[in-house]
């Protein structure tokens, strides 16, 4: 009985997807750092880890093939052509201890507000940052107060509350590695990414 | 003894089905990009698809032959389909604190291409994308998928 079913469902399976023609292609990734894509299927597995490099797939048939930019700009135009703006990251950094921005930040709010304001339908997450002076909560806490206290200067120079996040993440990310309780003006800053 | 296990476990389970309407509103990103007709099907109501739409998971994103989108997910990731595609937001979660997460994505039709995110540079083994036939592992990456005679549903 449990055979029975399982062959009808196995053939069921197999009508669905007899006349599918299935293609996976590699993209050179846009940081160039390295990439790759596994694909699996009941059969096995083929890792495609070099830029254009591809597999066709049907039934019972997986041939690797090495791709091309012109392959991919005739079959995929549309479809690159919809791809949404990157999204970008601005840090800003703060004077020592407190939520005050350094001058050069200050200067560079302003494209931040022009990238926010001319990208379709954008959304802005900002991140804060602490460098390892204090402890984990205390950092917490003031990572967080950066992020909210730009974010409402952000919401003052006319940008909508509704599009933005705060986000506090202390010291556990550090764009230079310390030891405690170093003080390190460029872990004191607040990441805002716009996309 | 037996019998009081047993209402708590229905009273569990019941409690997970009334809380799946909810894990489904979650928002998983929102139209960046939309060209032609291009359509979310959410609870069985068809909406249009607009530039600056909230994406939520289990939504449907179907083009027509005229059709293309954009979707930016929360995590980063930048999904876009071609004409005439279907693709499906099956899983979508992202904590922006400890950017924690995971996300799976389905297309049944036409093409999709994908640029990953933080979730899959963090934890890439809890992304995936599945096809009519296989399932795509990523590693910090960007490609193409394309389904020829896949299905409507």
């Amino acid at each position: 009985m449990n055979k029975t079913i399982l062959c009808v469902a196995l053939a069921g399976s197999l009508v669905l997807t007899a006349c599918t023609t299935e293609r996976v292609v590699l993209l050179p990734s846009a940081d160039g750092g390295q990439s790759g894509v596994v694909v699996r299927d009941p059969a096995g597995e083929v890792l495609l880890n070099q830029p254009y490099a591809a597999v066709k797939r049907r039934l019972d048939s997986n041939v690797g093939y090495q791709s091309s930019p012109e392959e991919v700009k005739e079959r995929y135009a549309n479809v690159l052509a919809a791809q949404p703006a990157r999204p970008r990251s601005y840090v800003l950094y703060f004077e020592a201890g407190g939520n005050i921005l350094t001058q050069e930040s200050k200067a560079a709010l302003v494209n931040i507000r022009k990238e926010i304001a001319e990208r379709a339908a954008s959304e802005v997450m900002v991140i804060g940052h602490t460098d390892r002076v204090g402890s984990v909560e205390g950092n917490d806490k003031l990572s967080l107060q950066r992020a909210e206290g730009l974010r409402d200067l952000l919401i003052e120079s006319g940008i909508s509350a509704e599009k933005m996040e705060a986000v506090g993440r202390g010291e556990r990310d550090p764009l230079v590695p310390t030891a405690d309780e170093v003080d390190e003006p460029k872990n004191r800053r607040v990441e805002i990414n716009v996309r | 003894m037996i019998k009081a296990h047993w209402v708590a476990v229905c009273m569990a389970v019941g409690g997970l089905i009334a809380s799946l309407p909810a894990m489904a509103a979650e928002q998983a990103g929102m139209i960046k990009v939309s060209m032609g007709l291009v359509n979310i099907e959410r609870d069985g109501k068809k909406l249009a698809a607009e530039v600056g739409t909230p994406v939520l998971v289990a939504d449907r994103i179907r083009t027509a032959a005229d059709g293309s989108v954009g979707v930016t997910l929360r995590d980063n990731t930048l999904l876009s389909a071609g004409p005439n595609s279907l693709i499906i937001i099956d899983r979508f979660a992202f904590d922006n604190t400890t950017q924690d997460g995971n996300m799976s994505v389905s297309i049944r039709k036409g093409t999709l291409s994908v640029a990953s995110g933080k979730i899959a540079k963090r934890t890439p083994e809890s992304v995936d994308f599945h096809t009519p036939t296989s399932v795509l592992g990523v590693r910090g990456t960007e490609f193409i998928i394309e389904v020829l005679g896949g299905s409507d549903e």
